[in-house]
């Protein structure tokens, strides 16, 4: 499907939280590789454990959770089982992260200055001048004015929009191979979203950079993305190159979701709707997890959970499309 | 930072027009000076003639200003119970206090503040639980009962040091000292280590708790998620941004300190202002409860100023344009 | 029963059942309280009754010391008093200032900070200005304070009887400010909600509708403030008696009763002062142990 190697490889990733009630597994069994300069956009309800697994990628899921099975390589190299200080070196160096929300991501009480110079310093071999001309030339890649000026402000001095052009500086400081992106746009406003989106497109472009794009945009993924994950209540419901998902949705959970976009210019009187919600961890339904709600629901979905089965370039996890089982549905 | 400064003072000295205002009802409405003063035998004449030496016979607020007007002037009449000037006796025993404050809140600070961040930064380890467990003991333990078993061990049992009263003292001046002799010395020892206890702990569990408030927070896992160091993390990003709020605590932690002095000086009959007081609460002596109560105030009002100073200096939000900070509220 | 099920399934109860120093200070609490209350009926002595004293018995150390007796199992003080009968009693006094204390303060800081937070504007800034001057000033001082005054407004005599209650009032006041806080934050969040523009539209009181619904959101914080609170006047009870400016030597607590005992801890009875210091030390630690989870059962973010 991809040429050459994947720059990041999860196999078979578990993500568990132990509690008292018994072991929620909040990602389950879910497998899916990068290529390097590759943006890979993941979607899904919140909960689905989209965020969990970008944490679990760059090794930081908050305790109790876990990792529970699985492996996570980058370059071939497993990054799951590394001890913290070796982890370190890989995070910022390797994997770059951006979060969710820029008013918070940065220390109040430090210059995006010394934030940026601290972390170019750590892990590139530069002295302090030198790694401040590089976070002034990061500002200015990142497109923000007056970046000799505004190097020495604090966070509070700069608006929303910045501050996040500031994280996503901070996550490029040392040349990361991958970023992981987890809801870059969500806290902003949505005239600043499209910007962010086009700037972190541009610079990954330009950088050669891979993105994990973590979104529950459609939008955004549909612009970005040249791949796209759908996940489902801890699964991948459904992978494949953007253009097919988006024009040939095969999942019926995926369907559900495209259907949920307004489009321009199509007069269809109402947006279509999935009914239900998705399931709490503490009660995912046997069989397959969206079978409650699926409309094309079969005796098989409610006894046996489908793994993913490929179907042209994507891959789908879903009965429908295993010839055999569909064969004896009918 | 000059306007920040003009409002701060004015507050201050509001607080000391508030404080002095209780301290002049006091000394005029509670208990009555003339007879008090007057003793057993006395004519009509010398009454009178006491009530307008005294100023009592002029309107309140005339009366209140000169209360106030003698105060910043150090005049605070006569004690009832000792029969000599209450400045006097202040001044005798202010240095005593100020000693035994001064070397309890250092060690307070010296042993809570790294206790409160080793408990914060690990938060499962045996030495912590135990710590944690320790420090709710000693926050049960009332300051008197310290003093009291630490006289029955190192006293009575053991006869290591003195259970009683300061040593020797040194005169510099006005001022007497006990740290220039060896007696004086170790008569400090109990008092320090009882009066520095309970504040202590209070210390290390606020520094504690404001160590993990912190640790959560997106900014410190964003530095996690750029690889910084350990160290850098914990006693560059976290320990500052605890810093804050523990400026704030510990400020009034201090004022305590020199309230429990009251306790700790009762315990060990140490010639301070804090005795001097509880024996004139217990033999209704006003003057010398409206001069204490004034200079205590003076003290925390000090304190409370240079608190205000130190969290300006170390809050970056507080110094540029207010306005655009946004709601910090504190 | 299925109130009684839900509340054996809570997460309180889980977290409660699975702590055994948590279970031990509940356990140490409840005796504390059954002690106070039926010590009339169960101490073996009435320490307060002199028809019932033997000064042959004085200075008796406790039971398992040598020249210990068993009738006395803490030992006795210099007048015959059997110790453990008047920690029984001094436990009553220090528990009922305490509760009453925090009663009066919670009673006072809900009411303030109620008013504060519904009206705003200028009663919100004179209450919470006053607030934050007392707040400077350490809780003992003020108590200290108010106790003193109060020996010297009110005669000698009358004082006497009404110590307890000064002393009550004297405590309670110093401690309403965290209540009032506490309250003012939750109703200025309610203010703003629309189900209470919504109840002056149809003609209920916004009032009678605030207290329906910050009440209850302020419920658990109030608890924990009050137990730890109730910690901190027990301890600043004992002190102000330890002082001698607490409670009337007629009426001992556990604080008077150590600052009695601390007279004689240099001629070797040191039981006198120690043993009811340790009760005293237990029971506020009991009581601050329950606290402490209690504000993290309720707090599950701080888990």
């Amino acid at each position: 499907m991809q040429a050459g190697t994947p720059l990041l490889e999860v196999k078979n990733l578990r993500v568990e939280f132990p509690t008292r009630r018994g072991t929620l597994v909040a990602v389950d069994d879910i497998s899916f590789s990068i290529a390097p300069g590759e943006v890979l956009g993941v979607v899904g309800e919140s909960g689905a454990g989209k965020s969990l697994t970008g944490a679990a990628i760059i090794g930081l899921l908050e305790p109790p959770g876990r990792v529970a099975g699985g492996e996570i390589l980058l370059d071939g190299r497993r990054i799951d089982n590394l001890p913290y200080e070796k982890m370190r070196r890989v995070r910022g160096k390797e994997i770059g992260a951006i979060f969710q929300d820029p008013l918070t991501s940065l220390n109040p009480l430090y210059t995006i200055g010394r934030q940026l110079t601290e972390t170019i310093v750590t892990h590139l071999d530069m002295t302090e001048a030198a790694a401040r001309d590089r976070a002034i030339q990061l500002l200015q890649d990142v497109g923000i004015p007056a970046a000799e000026r505004r190097i020495d402000h604090y966070p509070h001095q700069l608006s929303g929009g910045m501050r996040q052009r500031v994280v996503i500086a901070l996550a490029l400081c040392a040349n990361p191979r991958l970023i992981v992106a987890d809801e870059p746009t969500t806290a902003l406003d949505v005239s600043i979203q499209a910007q962010i989106i086009t700037l972190i497109k541009r610079l990954c472009r330009e950088h050669g950079t891979a993105v994990m794009l973590v979104t529950h945009d459609m939008g955004v993924i549909a612009e970005t993305a040249d791949r796209v994950a759908v996940m489902y209540a801890g699964r991948i419901a459904e992978i494949g190159p953007v253009r097919d998902v988006i024009r040939r949705a095969r999942h019926p959970y995926t369907e559900g979701l495209m259907g949920s976009i307004p489009k321009l210019g199509n007069v269809q009187a109402r947006l279509a709707q999935i009914d239900g919600a998705m399931p709490r961890l503490t009660a995912i339904p046997q069989g397959c997890a969206f079978n409650p709600r699926c409309t094309k629901v079969f005796d098989r979905c409610r006894t046996a959970r489908p793994d993913p089965i490929d179907v042209g370039d994507t891959k789908v996890a879903c009965w429908l499309y295993d010839q055999a089982g569909k064969a004896a549905a009918e | 930072m000059i306007a920040f400064v003009i409002r701060r003072l004015l507050q201050a000295v509001l607080v000391m027009m508030a404080v002095g205002f209780v301290a002049f009802s006091l000394f005029a409405y509670v208990g009555d000076p003339v007879s008090i003063m007057l003793g057993q035998d006395f004519t009509e004449e010398t009454r009178q003639r006491l009530v307008t030496d005294l100023g009592l016979d002029k309107p309140f607020f005339v009366q209140y200003f000169n209360f106030l007007v003698n105060a910043a002037q150090g005049q605070f009449g006569i004690s009832y119970r000792l029969a000599r000037p209450v400045t006097d006796l202040l001044m005798e025993r202010l240095p005593a206090t100020l000693e035994l404050s001064f070397c309890a809140a250092t060690l307070a600070l010296a042993v809570g503040v790294p206790m409160g961040v080793y408990t914060g930064l690990n938060r499962d380890t045996w030495i912590s639980r135990l710590l944690l467990t320790v420090s709710l003991v000693g926050v049960s333990l009332p300051t008197f009962l310290i003093g009291i078993l630490l006289i029955l061990v190192f006293s009575v049992v053991l006869g290591w040091l003195p259970s009683f009263g300061r040593g020797t003292t040194v005169a510099l001046g006005w001022w007497t000292t006990g740290f220039l002799t060896p007696t004086g010395l170790r008569a400090l020892i109990l008092p320090s280590i009882t009066l520095a206890l309970f504040q202590m702990t209070l210390i290390m569990r606020l520094v504690r708790s404001e160590m993990l408030e912190v640790l959560r927070t997106d900014y410190i896992k964003f530095a996690r998620a750029r690889g910084l160091h350990n160290r850098a993390i914990n006693f560059g990003h976290a320990l500052k941004n605890t810093l804050v709020p523990v400026i704030t605590i510990t400020g009034l932690q201090l004022g305590g300190i020199i309230a429990f002095a009251i306790v700790t000086e009762t315990v060990f009959q140490w010639p301070g202002m804090g005795f001097l007081f509880i024996q004139s609460v217990s033999s209704a002596d006003v003057p010398v409860m409206a001069a204490y109560l004034l200079l205590i105030a003076f003290f925390f009002v000090l304190i409370n100023l240079i608190v205000d100073l130190l969290y300006y200096a170390v809050d970056p939000r507080l110094r540029i344009d207010r306005g655009a900070a946004g709601g910090h509220g504190h | 029963m299925d109130v009684l099920r839900r509340a054996l399934d809570s997460d309180i109860y889980y977290s409660f059942r699975r702590s055994p120093v948590v279970v031990v200070s509940a356990i140490v609490t409840v005796l504390f309280f059954a002690g106070a209350i039926f010590a009339p009926l169960i101490s073996p002595q009435n320490p307060f009754d002199l028809r019932q004293l033997n000064l042959m018995d004085a200075s008796l150390p406790p039971a398992w010391m040598p020249d210990g007796l068993p009738q006395y199992p803490l030992g006795t003080d210099t007048q015959g008093r059997d110790v453990f009968s008047t920690i029984l009693f001094g436990s009553r006094i220090s528990l009922l200032v305490g509760i009453l204390s925090v009663v009066f303060a919670m009673v006072l800081g809900i009411g303030l900070g109620l008013l504060a937070g519904y009206l705003g504007g200028t009663v919100d800034a004179v209450i919470m200005r006053i607030a934050d001057v007392q707040l400077s000033f350490p809780a003992i001082l003020i108590a200290l304070l108010i106790d003193g005054v109060a020996r010297i407004v009110i005669p000698r005599e009358l004082h006497h009887e009404i110590a307890i209650y000064v002393l009550i009032l004297a405590i309670g006041f110093s401690g309403w400010v965290q209540y009032a806080r506490t309250v003012r934050g939750s109703c200025m969040v309610e203010k703003s909600k629309e189900y209470v523009q919504a109840a002056r539209v149809i003609g209920r009181h916004p009032v009678a509708i605030m207290l329906q619904h910050v009440l209850p959101n302020v419920l658990g914080p109030v608890l924990v403030i009050a137990t730890i609170h109730l910690a901190l006047a027990i301890i600043t009870e004992a002190t102000l008696s330890f002082l001698g400016v607490g409670v009337p030597p007629t009426q001992p607590s556990l604080g008077t009763l150590i600052r009695i005992g601390n007279n004689f801890l240099f001629s070797g009875e040191w039981w006198i002062t120690v043993v009811p210091g340790l009760a005293l030390v237990i029971m506020v630690l009991a009581v601050n142990l329950l606290g402490d989870w209690l504000r993290d059962a309720l707090n599950p973010k701080l888990r």
